[in-house]
């Protein structure tokens, strides 16, 4: 018989210690933070309250001591993120560095890069980026045309990069690139490099969202020397070394809370008894991000094991991003926002800020049609 | 929760239902015909038995491997009412009862009054869609007396089934009950209506997600065999894509399902098992409208046996209450907890 395979979340009585920590901190910590910027989820930058969140040890959890992390397992580390993201922290200077930098370079890095980098990102002093994106490559990512060619002390590397996000707020990237071939190889004769973002040759140019914010960036490679010991893992390995990070990028509680400000904004508005109509919605939200939380769990868990719950990640993603885009929806069949009276002005400007990033919940980390395409690939459908 | 299949008890389980129930034994039960040979099997193994307690005459099964059973169940779409044995089991073995042999049902109703008569207790008034009313041996039913919830237990005979039937034409029976009981087949029930409903519908997840996995694998297989356009429908995005949501469903409720076995195995935790029946019951529906899309007309024919898990997915998501019921239930709980405790509510869960 045909069965997913989603293994119980283990259970980490030490975590619960762990979680009224985090809560007791952020309580603190973000007690002036408005609603409105808590919508930003995990867009949220603060390089301070990074620091702050490395100085607790709340970076880096699960890599060895030895690189400065702090070797606890990963569903102690997933209560942190969840919490974070629960009460709208501002996190993503650290955030793609703790879930997949990181990982990657304790992974596929040289024991001086992991000597050299993984201190600092669990120090919450070092940021990263993903160099995936080019212009002309998206979902397509095995297109790209950015290439290192091999020089004189190392590679050199042309080429734009197009939807980084954070590359303006980050100190390094990790870049997917050519190496050899050309983009008719697809996934072969890629690699991945350790860029510092302050070399010569590199220009980073804003890209605002619909919102006419600046979290995307164009990140422009003109004859930029990397050192050799910048390349990451493998020369020609890059494809491997990129989709075995997926599992971790896709399946994180990242990927159901981007909209939860927005729902304690509703339970806040609706009050503490609603009418049916509006407790039925709410219940079936809750019970959505019940399951969900317990799916994202259960791949932490698998994670934890060794394994690679690539087909159980996309599925977690693509039931997350549904939710998420729905809570708009939802919110605003329940709460009348014309005319705006002053009780639900701040409702409203969530419900707004939400409505208009929605439509990046299915796009960024793998698009809707890509995640069913990798799980009709799990079903033997291709 | 691993694949079901990965204990000795579940993968007996998984045998037997394949080995007995077929679309011949599907089809008969649908024309009301018990099918005793699978049942027989059935019991000899105790499956029947696995949540009763090991001082009440189980085998000491722990409670999340005794109602994965009911997942394995739904896989086969047993025309059998285990599901109400084991729950009836559960009652009167909680009520400190005797739980008897052969196949049981529950009746619990506002409309049941039992009341003391000398040394006897006189039970009186009806119960509508008793599952398998007609077929059961003995009859556990919830009455309240004076505010404080009974279990009767009733010999064959003693109440009156009038046949009806739910959307799978599983047997749903009109019961009606004007008995004269011995002291010593009624007790004080450590469990109320509130949570034999629950625990009734936390079984129903488990079910719900079974017949979804086995609707994924016929369905995938389905789009893998049939050719048109001159090759398998499997092949084209939008068949994928619908085959993708249809995992997903599948995986939401077999989520759902661990959520409410674990709910019960914790004593009835009912926000959980609200958000598991509320979840559980809306992946039914998709994904049985998906199954149905895929397979074509073909799946739409009494022949093709496909109706007989849709069906049920359909009956088992409104049984033990539907998805509006237990999100009112949860979202009424998450908003008098209030903006402030939401996260921590669905933490708790």
């Amino acid at each position: 018989m045909f069965s997913f395979t989603f293994a119980p979340p283990p259970a980490v009585p030490e975590a619960e210690t762990l979680r009224a920590e985090v809560r007791a901190f952020l309580a603190a910590e973000l007690a002036d933070r408005p609603a409105i910027k808590r919508a930003e989820s995990w867009s949220g930058f603060d390089a301070a309250f990074s620091r702050k969140v490395g100085q607790r040890g709340w970076i880096g959890m699960t890599f060895p001591r030895e690189y400065g992390g702090h070797g606890r397992s990963a569903l102690e580390r997933y209560v942190v993120l969840e919490e974070m993201l629960a009460a709208g922290a501002p996190v993503v200077g650290h955030w793609i560095a703790d879930r997949q930098s990181g990982p990657s370079i304790l992974r596929y890095g040289t024991e001086a890069q992991k000597a050299f980098f993984l201190p600092r990102i669990a120090r919450g002093e070092c940021f990263f980026c993903i160099g995936m994106s080019e212009p002309d490559s998206g979902s397509d990512l095995a297109s790209v045309r950015t290439r290192a060619v091999p020089a004189d002390g190392g590679y050199v590397v042309n080429g734009t990069k197009l939807w980084t996000s954070q590359a303006h707020e980050s100190h390094y990237m990790i870049l997917f690139c050519r190496t050899g071939g050309s983009p008719d190889d697809r996934q072969g004769g890629t690699s991945q490099f350790l860029v510092d973002l302050t070399l010569p040759g590199i220009t980073i140019r804003p890209i605002h969202a619909l919102t006419g914010e600046h979290h995307f960036n164009e990140v422009i490679f003109q004859d930029v020397l990397l050192p050799e010991s910048a390349l990451l893992g493998t020369l020609g390995q890059g494809w491997q070394q990129v989709t075995g990070e997926l599992a971790y990028e896709r399946s994180g509680p990242e990927r159901f809370l981007s909209s939860f400000t927005l729902l304690v904004e509703l339970v806040h508005a609706l009050g503490p008894a609603p009418s049916e109509r509006a407790a039925i919605a709410l219940g079936r939200l809750g019970a959505h991000l019940v399951t969900l939380r317990r799916l994202s769990r259960s791949v932490a868990g698998m994670l934890q094991a060794g394994e690679n719950p690539a087909l159980q990640a996309a599925l977690v993603k693509d039931l997350g991003a549904l939710v998420e885009q729905e809570i708009p929806d939802i919110a605003r069949s329940l709460i009348a926002t014309d005319p705006p009276t002053p009780e639900i002005e701040r409702f409203l400007a969530v419900l707004n800020y939400t409505t208009l990033h929605a439509p990046s919940f299915s796009l960024r980390g793998g698009t809707r049609e890509i995640l069913r395409g990798i799980i009709a690939r799990g079903l033997g459908l291709r | 929760m691993n694949d079901a299949s990965d204990t000795l008890l579940l993968e007996t389980a998984e045998r037997l239902f394949r080995d007995t129930v077929s679309p011949p034994v599907l089809a008969a039960a649908e024309r009301g015909e018990f099918p005793h040979a699978a049942w027989a099997a059935l019991a000899q193994a105790g499956l029947h038995r696995a949540l009763v307690p090991e001082g009440a005459g189980g085998f000491g099964v722990p409670v999340i491997e005794a109602l994965g059973l009911l997942r394995v169940a739904g896989r086969h779409a047993l025309p059998l009412p285990l599901a109400e044995t084991m729950l009836a089991g559960w009652l009167l073995s909680g009520a400190g009862l005797a739980v008897p042999d052969g196949p049981l049902s529950v009746a619990a109703s506002p409309t049941l009054t039992l009341r003391r008569q000398g040394d006897r207790w006189n039970l009186h008034g009806a119960a509508p869609a008793v599952a398998w009313g007609r077929d059961a041996a003995s009859l556990a039913v919830l009455a309240d007396v004076d505010g404080q919830a009974f279990v009767a237990l009733l010999p064959s005979g003693a109440w009156t089934a009038a046949p009806g039937q739910n959307i799978a034409r599983e047997p749903r029976d009109a019961i009606g009950i004007d008995t004269l009981l011995p002291a010593g087949a009624v007790a004080a029930s450590g469990i109320g209506p509130v949570q034999l409903w629950a625990a009734g519908a936390a079984m129903r997840c488990l079910m719900i997600a079974g017949a979804l996995e086995r609707i994924t694998a016929m369905t995938v297989q389905y789009a893998q065999d049939r050719v048109q356009f001159g090759r398998p429908i499997g092949r084209f995005q939008a068949v994928q894509h619908n085959l993708a949501i249809l995992a997903s469903q599948t995986a939401a409720a077999i989520a759902a399902g661990d959520i409410a076995a674990e709910a019960v195995a914790d004593g009835i935790r009912l926000p959980a098992i609200a958000a598991a029946k509320a979840r559980a019951g809306e992946a039914a529906g998709v994904g049985a409208g998906i199954a149905h899309q895929v397979h074509g007309a073909l799946g739409f024919s009494y022949e093709h046996s496909l109706h007989f898990l849709t069906k049920r997915l359909w009956a088992w998501r409104d049984e033990y209450g539907g998805e509006a019921a237990w999100s009112l239930l949860l979202g009424q709980h998450l908003a008098a907890a209030g903006a402030d405790r939401l996260w921590a509510e669905i933490t708790a869960i």
